[in-house]
């Protein structure tokens, strides 16, 4: 780690300390803006529920959610999975549904180290090649899709 | 320098990814000898493409050193000239060569990775084309004069004129890149042994390059291989024979000094 990311870790750590530090999030260019309450989004980032189905379908795929790259979990149809990364099965009981919004929105909120990408942000981020540049890894609403499925996962 | 391990993973997570991968990988370097927590790609594959690559008879990457070989005396260019004509027996001449690359090129000012010194043997002593990056031709003639160099150890990067070209390389392989926002080091470093879905992460030490990868049905430079992981964290490729990656191919070279090379290696 070079020293002035291992500033910004100390920074970020400190920063994030006082519980209810309110926060706007930096909206990604022409997508809806959010509210960071302490480790928590509370609020859905869009009108429309998430569809827990859909969540599921991108947490498996290798193109969009790439979450079994470095996962495992429920996904007895999957034979290649990761183990980068905590099992995702009972998540939904471990995490409240705000608190797995801001994980997945940016992460680096939580662990400005982690290895995790924000799924939602396009600031901040290096050498992003030309196809991917200025467009998030996923929409507000597949954030919400993956929201609704994970929260199903309790057990 | 020596890889961090378990990295910076949450303590749960570590344990799973100890207790799945450590053995295996421990067992490996006690076969290996080595004792310095450094292993090659090779100690991360399945045994058969380990025996694979073991057997020069199965060996897909053999093929093309054999391609190298008749290449080597083969008159070429304007002037009409062998490699074989200046640097007669290889066996000789290259021996140890292709691990001391890349190398600083007092003309340039700069290092030249092994099929740059060759292109430039090709235009400057030959008086012929240069061969394209990837071309079969010149992964052949890497692969041969790769070969000289199997099995002693790495020693590219001793040359104090490299190294600010190595510290730029250090500089990138730490760099967070990309749509996925990941480091060389968040993998290599902090996370080898463990399995990126179905692939176990190796240290990423360039031991045996150019090699025979079963996913290309073919050879490919160190190059290609660094194209393939930038790809894979949305990164923008560079150009081949960009700066940027010979630094960063000097950087990895340097960083698996006194390794052993196994030129031309099979990765799965
Ligand atoms: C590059 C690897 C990587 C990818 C890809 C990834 N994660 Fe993670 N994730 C992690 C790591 C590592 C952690 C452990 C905490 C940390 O280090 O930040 C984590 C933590 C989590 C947590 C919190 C788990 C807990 O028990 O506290 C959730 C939920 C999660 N990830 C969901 C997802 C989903 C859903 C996806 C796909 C959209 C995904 N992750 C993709 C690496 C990844
Ligand atoms: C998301 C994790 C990840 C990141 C980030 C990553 N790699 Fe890799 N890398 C891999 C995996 C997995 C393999 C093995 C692939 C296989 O076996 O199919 C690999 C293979 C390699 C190899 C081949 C090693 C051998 O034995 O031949 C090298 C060299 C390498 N990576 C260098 C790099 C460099 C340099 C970077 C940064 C520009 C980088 N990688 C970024 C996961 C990663
Ligand atoms: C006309 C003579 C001549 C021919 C033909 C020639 N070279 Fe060279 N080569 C040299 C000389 C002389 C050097 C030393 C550096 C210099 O003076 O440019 C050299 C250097 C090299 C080096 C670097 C050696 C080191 O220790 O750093 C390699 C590798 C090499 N040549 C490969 C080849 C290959 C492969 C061919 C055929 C494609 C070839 N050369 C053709 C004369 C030649």
């Amino acid at each position: 780690m070079t020293g002035a990311a291992a500033g910004l870790v100390l920074a970020l750590a400190l920063s994030a300390m006082p519980a209810q530090v309110r926060a706007a999030g930096p909206a990604p260019a022409g997508e809806p803006a959010y509210a960071v309450v302490g480790d928590e989004i509370p609020a859905p980032l869009t009108g429309q529920p998430g569809d827990a189905a859909r969540g599921r379908a991108i947490a498996a795929s290798r193109q969009k959610g790439l979450c079994l790259l470095c996962h495992s979990g429920p996904f007895p149809e999957e034979r290649f999975q990761g183990n980068l990364a905590p099992d995702l099965a009972g998540v939904g009981a471990r995490l409240s549904e705000g608190r797995l919004r801001l994980r997945l929105v940016d992460g680096r909120r939580l662990d400005p180290d982690t290895i995790m990408p924000s799924y939602y942000r396009t600031d901040g981020l290096n050498r992003v090649g030309a196809a991917w540049r200025d467009r998030t890894l996923l929409t507000a609403q597949e954030i919400e899709d993956l929201v609704a499925f994970l929260a199903t996962l309790r057990n | 320098m020596t890889p961090r391990q378990p990295g910076r993973m949450t303590a749960r997570a570590a344990l799973a990814g100890l207790a799945a991968a450590l053995p295996a990988v421990a067992c490996l370097a006690q076969q290996d000898g080595r004792q310095d927590g450094r292993l090659s790609g090779s100690a991360f594959m399945s045994a058969e493409t380990r025996e694979m690559q073991a057997d020069d008879a199965a060996n897909p990457g053999m093929l093309s050193v054999l391609d190298g070989e008749a290449l080597w005396s083969r008159k070429e260019g304007a002037a009409g000239r062998a490699c074989a004509d200046c640097h007669s027996d290889a066996a000789t001449s290259m021996r140890g060569v292709a691990a001391r690359f890349p190398a600083f090129d007092a003309a340039r000012n700069a290092p030249v990775n092994l099929d740059q010194r060759i292109n430039i043997c090709r235009a400057e002593k030959q008086g012929a084309a240069p061969f394209a990056w990837e071309s079969p031709e010149i992964l052949a003639l890497s692969a041969y004069v790769g070969l000289q160099s199997r099995g002693l150890p790495i020693t590219a990067g001793e040359d104090p004129r490299l190294a600010p070209f190595i510290e730029r390389g250090r500089g990138f392989y730490s760099l967070r890149q990309g749509q996925l926002d990941l480091a060389c080091a968040s993998c290599h470093d902090d996370n080898w042994g463990r399995l990126l879905g179905s692939s176990p992460i190796p240290q990423a030490h360039p031991t045996g390059y150019p090699i025979y990868r079963l996913e290309w049905q073919g050879m490919g430079s160190l190059q290609r291989r660094l194209r393939n992981c930038l790809a894979g964290v949305r990164a923008e490729p560079f150009a081949y024979g960009a700066p940027e990656y010979v630094e960063l191919e000097l950087f990895l070279m340097t960083r698996a000094h006194g390794m052993v090379m196994e030129t031309p290696a099979v990765r799965p």
